[in-house]
């Protein structure tokens, strides 16, 4: 590995994409306007009654869980229930047994239900949460940023390279003492980089109008974009490994892509969906990332809580990246 | 297949040698079987109409693409991956990066080689100087092929391939190309050169190989394969001046509205002429080039 002749295959690279204003807009904008667009659309809370969650519910007899425009959810323990009410996904938490019930300090339906339920009780202890509402547009954030780091990984990668291979750009870096090994790790680098910036930017531009949740650790985050941009980066560069027909590779791409942004949890949970659907898109590597920044961002994990997601990045990464690396050409031979 | 042997004195000025290169395409021979040399600091030229295998050939020697067989050596060494470092390249076509600038170009390749030659003396030596702050996308035909040229020049080679570098140019872009290509071989360095231009490889070439359909069919200097198979010029009138009983007693050729005189005494022949009282207005004398060579030996034309 020849580092001089790696970083400016790579200094090239992020010159041509920061100079490219159509491309480099659209990375820029498309997230920001899909997260504006949510954020609008799902701004009203839409909510015709209060949430209020009761440990084990069942074993409950109660007036007040006749109340009407309240639904009663039942927890059978107290952590989730009140960290749901933390994330403001309900509105109240009582505890029959233990004669408790929480309230969430910056929530205004925590504050009317409380009035409504010290109407009919007064013999119970007032416990206090804070945390701040998860908004559907905190829940899809992981989902639209990985969106536009697998567009960005696999047609910033894929077509870049297959137009290279077409145009003879390859052919010409080919006759120079440049190894396949050096520019393939140039473009992986390079892409990180361009998509590892452009999801900061977005991030935190979007972050200062919408204030996004975050309970987790933001390195945390970062370690699993930087992996899920390595796979899916990997991906891209094993999708463009031998192809010279741009049509071709945009077929390639997008079979590759759009099951991914369907079945990858990008906009709902895959949690009800049939085994089948879930096995298979365990397989895809926008799966792991966005389950592992969703559990980072809304549950606080950490990357130990998450191993099963890192793990399989890894794994997804090393096995495209062996099988790219094995199967690239410069030019495919007549 | 054939062992060639050479003298010493042949092998010393020797820089490359190709042996029995055979090149098979899906049932397709692109190259059959062809044999050269190349002698140090000659400019060399692999002539041939499209499709005749010149590309083919000259990507095997470049280490490009592999020989189905025959074997290609540099200085009597078979070629390996390390022939990047001593041989510069212009391809016949190639895109360069969008976006960066031709300054920004020069960087990226100089990076590659272990030696290179001084940004300065690249730029004049190729005339870059105007466009250098330029995106390779917005550059003209003849500056795009003259940074190429740079970029083959780049880490000062003694062997320099140019596959087709003057196609698509005007003709005064070629002519200061040509001269390009002077300057590079006055600096002793082996230029090998592909070409269907037949008037470029006069100017240029020392040495020619004639190729078609992967065959070589005819080698030696231009000057050499013309008094081989020419020993007659062409004098042209318009048809009109010349009487058809004169026509018809030499046997000319009346082609186009000319009459074509094939003749080795040009004073002898414009003397009768003259005899005749045939207006000698608009004659043209011309010597057989490349171009009719390549007629006679194939019976068609090279841009066919």
């Amino acid at each position: 590995m020849n580092f001089k002749r790696f970083f400016a295959v790579m200094k090239a690279r992020n010159i041509e994409f920061f100079r490219d204003r159509s491309s480099l807009g659209w990375s820029l904008f498309f997230p920001i306007l899909m997260l504006a667009g949510l954020s609008f659309v799902f701004s009203g809370d839409g909510k015709a009654v209060y949430k209020v969650g009761v440990v084990n519910l069942e074993t409950v007899q109660s007036p007040f869980l006749a109340t009407r425009y309240v639904d009663f959810i039942d927890y059978k323990d107290k952590s989730s229930a009140t960290l749901k009410l933390e994330q403001h996904a309900i509105d109240f938490v009582l505890d029959y047994s233990d004669k408790n019930y929480w309230v969430n300090q910056g929530s205004p339906n925590s504050y009317f239900i409380e009035k409504i339920f010290l109407g009919q009780h007064t013999d119970f202890k007032r416990l206090e949460t804070h945390g701040k509402k998860i908004r559907y547009v905190d829940w899809v954030l992981p989902g639209i940023l990985g969106m536009n780091m697998m567009f960005s990984c696999l047609f910033g990668v894929g077509y870049v390279i297959v137009r290279y291979r077409k145009n003879s750009v390859l052919k010409r870096l080919k006759a120079t003492p440049l190894s396949a090994f050096e520019f393939v790790s140039a473009q992986l680098v390079s892409r990180i980089f361009i998509v590892l910036f452009m999801s900061c930017v977005v991030y935190v531009g979007c972050n200062f109008f919408l204030d996004f949740y975050m309970l987790g650790s933001h390195i945390d985050l970062f370690i699993v974009a930087i992996l899920g941009a390595v796979s899916l980066i990997s991906l891209g560069l094993l999708v463009a490994s031998r192809s010279k027909s741009e049509e071709l590779i945009g077929g390639l791409l997008n079979l590759t892509s759009w099951p991914m942004m369907l079945l990858s949890g990008v906009w709902f949970s895959l949690e009800g969906a049939p085994n089948a659907v879930k096995v298979f898109a365990d397989l895809l590597p926008l799966t792991h990332l966005v389950a592992g920044a969703r559990k980072i961002i809304t549950e606080g994990a950490t990357l130990a809580d998450i191993s099963y997601h890192v793990a399989a990045l890894v794994i997804m990464s090393t096995v495209f990246l062996a099988l790219g690396s094995y199967l690239f050409s410069w030019n495919a031979e007549r | 297949m054939t062992q060639v042997q050479r003298s010493p004195n042949e092998t010393k000025h020797m820089v490359i040698e190709v042996n029995n290169l055979v090149k098979s395409y899906k049932g397709v021979q692109a190259v059959d079987d062809i044999s050269f040399t190349i002698n140090k600091g000659h400019c060399f030229g692999l002539l041939g109409p499209n499709g005749a295998g010149k590309t083919t050939t000259i990507e095997i020697m470049e280490g490009i693409i592999k020989a189905t067989s025959g074997q290609v050596l540099y200085s009597g060494i078979s070629i390996d991956e390390d022939i990047s470092q001593q041989i510069g390249i212009q391809f016949q076509s190639t895109a360069l990066q969008d976006f960066l600038t031709v300054q920004e170009t020069l960087n990226l390749f100089t990076s590659f080689y272990d030696n290179t030659i001084p940004h300065e003396e690249l730029i004049k030596l190729c005339d870059l100087n105007d466009f250098l702050d330029r995106d390779n996308r917005l550059l003209s035909g003849g500056q795009r092929q003259r940074l190429l040229l740079a970029l083959a020049l780049i880490n000062d080679p003694e062997i320099i391939f140019l596959d087709e570098p003057t196609t698509g140019l005007d003709p005064q872009a070629r002519r200061n190309f040509w001269q390009l290509i002077k300057n590079i071989k006055a600096q002793d360095k082996t230029v090998i050169l592909t070409t269907h231009y037949m008037d470029e490889a006069e100017q240029l070439c020392d040495d020619v190989v004639i190729m078609d359909s992967g065959k070589i069919i005819a080698t030696g200097t231009p000057n050499q394969l013309l008094a081989k198979h020419f020993q007659n010029v062409f004098i042209y009138l318009p048809k009109g001046q010349v009487p058809q009983v004169l026509i018809e007693k030499h046997n000319w050729v009346v082609d186009n509205e000319r009459v074509e005189i094939t003749t080795q005494q040009v004073e002898e022949t414009i003397s009768l002429l003259i005899a005749a009282q045939v207006s000698l207005d608009g004659l043209q004398v011309k010597s057989p080039n490349l171009d009719d060579l390549f007629l006679k030996l194939t019976g068609h034309s090279l841009r066919e």
